[in-house]
């Protein structure tokens, strides 16, 4: 599995210095975290066979190596219902810079949080949870732990969450999925941990979380400036 | 090429309890020469054999001056090295030659002045030779009543009473400052290092030193930042530690981070990293002095007790209303005291307080309170399931208390294992107060917030 995702991330370097979404994702996958069912359509007909197998409502991002920040410039479509908006989206996205394709996911419902890692100069892998979404760097409602991570580890992050009322369940709300949650934590903080030498950071932001599922919904993996 | 320190197989016991010095670079001419210093202090007035060292020979203060370390016919444990950094190096060699058992490099003009390799030879030199040494660029050592390095007249210094608080800081100014403020808060030392540079004994190793120094009960760092994966390493040692380790950090603030992609290297910043790792690991993070001053003297007392949900006596209203303001901005509890207990508790209390004293929860006396009156509800506070931590706001004004309380409340609070925590306004009239509860080792603040600081000490040392 390592070699596997070492590979993706070598090809990655070669090319940009951080890891397009597709390939992110395939990372996680890889390692055996949720990720949405997704396409990633260089056409237009690929975007529409891939409508017709999942069905609708679906979620559009563009696929650009010179995009970082896809929702700044307009890269991210969410509750596409039918094909007209789906071409239509197809169309403006062919617009962006270093256009490549869009990837198509389904859309999930969800609490979004943000999960994240950095190899730490003074203490090596370190991992992070918090309230997530594009307001993360607002609420900066974060918790950091060296990782890997156990379950308590989990648990004490989530503890230390201003928010963590929102996870348990706010005014009727259901409890999101914490087993998931730790899960994630836990096989992520392991990945980032093997991968302390192939890699800078990771943002999973958003991660999705409902009672069924915890969802990475975008991945952004930045590879250190030695391998660029 | 790259040679790695074996720190581990270092014995640091000969840096810190000396029978002997040897103090390199003494002036035959200037007596203010740091090495001078050094040498005078120890000579009058530490138990070691003091041997001073300059190639030029010559006597000084009547005493031999040694050409060379390895002129010297008896062994040597410690050599305090006050040269030119680029004569450092052979000096290193010639106590290594010497079988000197370790050495304090006070020079500067190292990795601080862009002499990197220099710094780099010596530690190559030493760690070939499992020789551990402290610094560069520091003042070294102050073991009470064994040595004392620091290039300071005695005079000039306020020294601390020994007890068993450790202090390692990468400043040696805010070393000697803490030193000052010990003195002045009566917290006793066990040992005092300034480590400079940290080029070959770091955090770390004097961490793994001090969990075993059986003077040492609680350790206390002043640290500005950590090598690539020394934090790591450190935090380890801490979570192998049985003992308090409490840590203050500087530069939280960093200026200058590289301009960063992705939200994570932007929130997790290197200080948020530190403090959140820290509470994993429960190293106790001291924000600034007086957080530090406290939660040594706290520590020092009750190494091995938490605390979360506070009890408070009080012979004033507005003192229990500060007291629980300062608990709940930290995260701590002041739980209702339940019905049964308040019950037995209030008829157990003077008559005269009996109808107008609060039992809820901060316990108000009232000014009308006797002697009795404390003692009474230190005992059912310490005997209470609801509360693990007795904070008692003593206010010595009272006419019904006499200097007496302070000793007969903390002998109480021994019977039990549940720590208590006192408020005594510091002036000379309340000495014998303060000292009631400093010689029965009950931590005792001159502040509300400073009391309640000693208590959020207990908190923090529990691990998340």
């Amino acid at each position: 599995m390592l070699s596997k995702i070492r590979e993706i991330l070598s090809a990655a370097a070669i090319h940009y210095g951080w890891v397009m979404e597709p390939d992110a994702k395939n990372i996680l996958q890889l390692a055996g975290i949720d990720v949405p069912v997704s396409c990633w359509a260089k056409t237009p007909e690929e975007a529409l066979a891939f409508a017709a197998k999942q069905g609708y409502p679906l979620a559009m991002k563009v696929v650009s190596p010179q995009i970082l920040h896809k929702s700044d410039v307009g890269g991210v479509i969410v509750g596409i219902n039918t094909n007209e908006s789906l071409l239509a989206g197809f169309e403006k996205m062919t617009r962006l810079q270093g256009f490549a394709g869009v990837l198509i996911e389904e859309m999930l419902q969800g609490i979004e949080l943000i999960v994240g890692a950095k190899i730490d100069f003074q203490f090596g892998p370190v991992v992070m949870l918090g309230i997530g979404g594009v307001s993360v760097e607002i609420y900066q409602d974060t918790v950091i732990r060296m990782a890997p991570v156990a379950r308590n580890d989990v648990e004490s992050m989530v503890a230390h969450l201003k928010a963590r009322t929102l996870l348990e369940g706010f005014r009727g709300a259901k409890p999101i999925n914490l087993a998931a949650l730790t899960n994630l934590m836990i096989i992520f903080s392991q990945l980032v941990t093997d991968l302390s030498d192939d890699i800078e950071s990771i943002d999973l932001n958003p991660v999705l979380c409902n009672e069924e599922r915890c969802v990475a919904a975008d991945a952004r993996i930045i590879l250190p400036s030695s391998r660029t | 090429m790259t040679v790695f320190p074996k720190e581990d197989s270092m014995n640091l016991q000969p840096l810190f309890a000396p029978k002997s010095l040897a103090v390199c670079g003494v002036s035959l001419t200037n007596d203010n020469h740091p090495a001078n210093v050094i040498y005078n202090k120890n000579l009058l007035r530490f138990p070691v054999n003091v041997y001073p060292v300059n190639p030029r020979g010559g006597t000084i203060r009547g005493e031999k001056v040694y050409t060379a370390i390895d002129q010297i016919d008896s062994d040597v444990d410690l050599a305090v090295i006050v040269v030119r950094a680029e004569h450092v190096p052979e000096i290193i060699k010639q106590c290594i030659r010497k079988k000197v058992r370790g050495a304090v490099v006070i020079s500067g003009g190292f990795a601080e002045a862009g002499r990197q390799d220099l710094q780099a030879q010596l530690v190559e030199i030493a760690s070939r030779a499992d020789f551990p040494f402290i610094g560069p660029n520091c003042l070294g050592i102050y073991a009470p009543s064994q040595v004392d390095t620091f290039f300071l007249p005695s005079e000039r210094m306020v020294y601390p009473g020994k007890g068993k608080v450790a202090i390692i800081s990468q400043s040696g100014g805010i070393l000697v400052d803490l030193l000052v403020k010990f003195a002045g808060e009566g917290i006793g030392l066990s040992l005092a290092v300034s480590i400079g540079n940290k080029a070959l004994v770091k955090e770390e190793q004097l961490l793994q030193f001090l969990a075993k120094d059986p003077t040492t009960s609680v350790i206390a760092f002043y640290i500005e930042g950590f090598g690539k994966n020394e934090g790591r390493k450190f935090v380890h040692a801490a979570r192998k530690c049985k003992k308090p380790v409490i840590v203050m950090k500087a530069g939280k603030t960093t200026g200058g981070q590289r301009a960063v992609s992705s939200h994570t290297a932007s929130l997790a910043g290197d200080y948020k990293v530190l403090s959140d790792i820290f509470a994993q690991y429960g190293i106790v993070e001291a924000r600034n002095e007086q957080e530090l001053l406290s939660f040594c003297e706290s520590l020092s007392s009750y190494p091995n007790s938490s605390a979360k949900k506070i009890g408070i006596i009080t012979g004033s209203g507005g003192h229990g209303a500060m007291a629980v303001d300062a608990c709940l901005g930290h995260g701590l509890e002041v739980p209702l005291l339940p019905d049964a207990e308040q019950k037995s508790l209030r008829d157990s209390l003077s008559p005269s307080i009996r109808p107008i004293a609060a039992t809820d929860n901060p316990i108000d006396l009232t000014g009308s309170a006797v002697e009795d009156d404390f003692a009474i509800a230190t005992s059912a506070l310490l005997d209470s399931s609801e509360v693990d931590c007795v904070l008692v706001l003593l206010l010595p004004y009272l006419p019904g208390i006499s200097s007496d309380l302070s000793a007969r409340i903390s002998q109480l609070a021994q019977k039990t294992k549940k720590p208590l925590i006192a408020y005594v306004p510091h002036v000379e009239r309340y000495r014998m107060l303060i000292e009631g509860f400093e010689f029965n080792k009950v931590p005792v603040s001159p502040s509300i917030e400073g009391a309640v600081l000693m208590v959020e000490a207990l908190r923090r040392r529990s691990s998340c």
